[in-house]
């Protein structure tokens, strides 16, 4: 659910937008009233604001806030006024474009999303950057990474809950006779997990579970500094407890060793009007303090209130 | 009398051929109304539809099980006719996994379907199967060419003009590579051969194979082998009218199997809408005869009188 507080009574576009251009003007910029506008409006009233702007202004809101902000603000800024499409597009393209096996956005992305959700951002990512999603995926990956990879951007899954449920035996026996083996980039492990439908997959993974002793996971774990194997955990993780895994990604992007700007703003940002309110709860579980405490411990100045305003509190 | 018998044999696909002649049937019915003999020394006259075992007249089987196959054939066109291409489509792949249809008609959807087209078919495709298509190519295909398979399948190829010419001149210059130092065994299963013909868009594809031209001084299509697979998918991409006329000759060639014949019915159908002057003018070329008088010369009944409305006369 969403975390986003709305005003009971919304500004007009015009009037957000007069706000706007008032906080660009003069010397400095007000940045709490930016604040105060962008972060709490939801996506359709964002795109409604962004329109208006280049309407009265005749420029794009966007290169308006760029001017005007920086660091990390800016990049959690124009990150969120984008269309949330177009935001996972422009994800996908930064993590491509700077791609190493390390990467965790791709995985992140492709999974987590139905199967209408990816393919808009397919559909997003042509016709802002001219090419498809695969094909800059495949250019930029490489050997097994880029085997796992392509297929799992390009997948389009059977989205019914129907199970097969000796399929999903076999298919766990599949899997665990080339875990034992260590061939982990296997045809048959990429084929099974990028092209099945989620229901078919949760079937499997619990009859692996049964069937042989230890959760999948705990089977892929051999080298824990291997990322190759990560990313098939993610795989396996964003299918079955998506939220867990987003909190987790959280939770690191914010060890003691500094700050993750990146991680951090990339899920406050997707995830503030979708299911932030879910990962909230699981994060105060696991942590027995408030996703907002660590924030305000963890980072500082607009971005700090920026990513608040998004996250919310229940103190409210 | 003799003129009777021929053409009721021929009403018959007696002569090879596609369809039958059901109005000619019908007016033999009339004809030999009572006449028992004539009957009789028509089934003698036919020794491939009818045998003798001993004393008794009996029909043989192969050609009954071919005979159902020439009267649906006028049904099946009329059924695909009416059908939403998706629908099509779908159940066209879901054939080559489920009652042997050549694999290559996979690759003539998944590269001769514009982008929306494909993901229609794929969207028809769970609807009608509960499975996506992809999960059924991988996990029902294995062959040296799934992979290519499963990639042509997934694709969703940018559609628009841009097109990147220096990367179009370096892919063509890995894929030299990529034939030069693999056997053709080897190439269907090349990465760089994959990635770039299952990800690059149609307009980029069509550029690197031109560049592939001018730097090794043969199309492309000569040096891949007997890799039919990557042939098809070659030309499906750059010259689909090309593909399609030679699809619709190998239907009309002496001996030719069932998925051949099929492949007629399924490329006009799809194609009728299409490009099908393309197609007829590329086929005249490649054949020096008229697709017009091919499909009279070789079909029967109301069957072939669809296939002539279909390719506009």
């Amino acid at each position: 659910m969403s975390t986003l507080t709305i005003p009971h009574v919304v500004p007009s576009p015009q009037e957000d937008c007069e706000k706007l251009h008032t906080a660009f003007s003069g010397w400095g910029t007000n940045e709490g009233d930016i604040i105060e506008v962008v972060a709490h409006r939801t996506a359709a009233q964002r795109n409604a604001i962004r329109r208006t702007y280049h309407d009265i202004y005749g420029e794009d809101l966007l290169k308006s806030l760029d001017k005007e902000l920086t660091q990390d603000f800016e990049k959690a800024v124009l990150l969120w006024m984008l269309d949330p499409i177009e935001r996972d597009a422009a994800l996908v393209n930064g993590a491509v474009k700077k791609w190493s096996p390390h990467d965790r956005v791709l995985v992140e992305i492709a999974v987590t999303k139905t199967a209408n959700e990816l393919l808009a951002v397919r559909k997003a990512y042509q016709e802002k950057y001219k090419k498809s999603l695969e094909e800059d995926v495949a250019a930029h990956t490489t050997g097994d990474f880029r085997k796992l990879m392509v297929p799992l951007v390009s997948s389009y899954r059977y989205e019914g809950p129907e199970v097969d449920s000796g399929l999903a035996k076999s298919e766990a026996h599949t899997l665990r006779k080339h875990i034992k083996d260590e061939e982990y980039n296997h045809e048959e492990v990429i084929r099974i997990l990028t092209t099945r439908s989620k229901s078919q997959l949760m079937a499997t993974f619990n009859a692996y579970h049964e069937e042989h002793g230890n959760p999948i996971n705990k089977d892929l774990k051999k080298d824990p500094k291997d990322d190759f194997l990560f990313a098939l955990r993610s795989i396996i993780r964003c299918i079955t407890c998506p939220e867990r895994y987003l909190e987790k990604v959280i939770r690191l992007s914010m060890k003691n060793t500094g700050t993750d700007e990146d991680a951090l703003t990339r899920v406050v940002t997707t995830r503030a009007e979708v299911n932030l309110k879910e990962i909230k709860e699981i994060y105060y579980k696991r942590n027995t303090v408030k996703l907002e405490h660590a924030i305000k411990k963890d980072t500082k100045g607009h971005y700090e209130d920026f990513l608040l305003a998004l996250v919310g509190s229940d103190e409210e | 009398m003799a003129d009777e018998t021929l053409s009721l044999k021929k009403a018959f696909s007696g002569h090879g051929g596609f369809g039958v002649d059901e109005t000619t049937m019908a007016a033999m019915v009339a004809k030999w109304r009572k006449q028992p003999d004539q009957k009789s020394r028509f089934r003698n006259d036919f020794s491939g539809f009818f045998t003798n075992i001993g004393s008794i007249e009996k029909c043989e089987d192969d050609y009954l099980l071919r005979l159902k196959t020439e009267f649906s054939r006028f049904k099946n066109i009329m059924v695909l006719w009416l059908m939403h291409p998706w629908e099509r489509d779908a159940r066209w792949m879901h054939h080559v996994m489920h009652k042997s249809y050549p694999f290559t008609v996979i690759v003539e959807i998944a590269c001769t379907r514009t982008s929306e087209e494909l993901l229609g078919a794929k969207r028809a495709y769970q609807a009608l199967f509960n499975h996506s298509v992809e999960e059924d190519v991988a996990y029902h295909i294995k062959e040296s060419y799934s992979k290519l398979l499963v990639g042509l399948v997934s694709s969703f190829r940018y559609e628009g003009p841009q097109v990147d010419n220096e990367m179009a001149k370096w892919e063509a210059k890995a894929l030299g590579n990529a034939i030069k130092s693999g056997g053709s065994g080897k190439l269907i299963q090349n990465e760089e051969v994959i990635r770039i013909l299952t990800t690059r868009s149609k307009r980029h594809l069509k550029a690197t194979f031109k560049h592939y031209k001018e730097l090794h001084g043969k199309p492309i299509e000569e040096d891949l082998g007997a890799n039919l697979c990557l042939q098809e998918t070659v030309k499906c991409i750059d010259k689909p009218a090309k593909y399609f006329s030679e699809a619709i000759n190998t239907a009309f060639k002496e001996g030719a199997d069932k998925p051949s014949k099929l492949s007629l019915t399924r490329v006009i159908i799809s194609r009728a809408d299409v490009d099908m002057e393309e197609i007829k003018e590329t086929y005249h070329k490649q054949f020096g005869v008229k697709l017009e008088d091919m499909i009279t010369k070789n079909t029967h009944g109301h069957y072939k009188d669809t296939l002539l409305t279909l390719i506009g006369k």
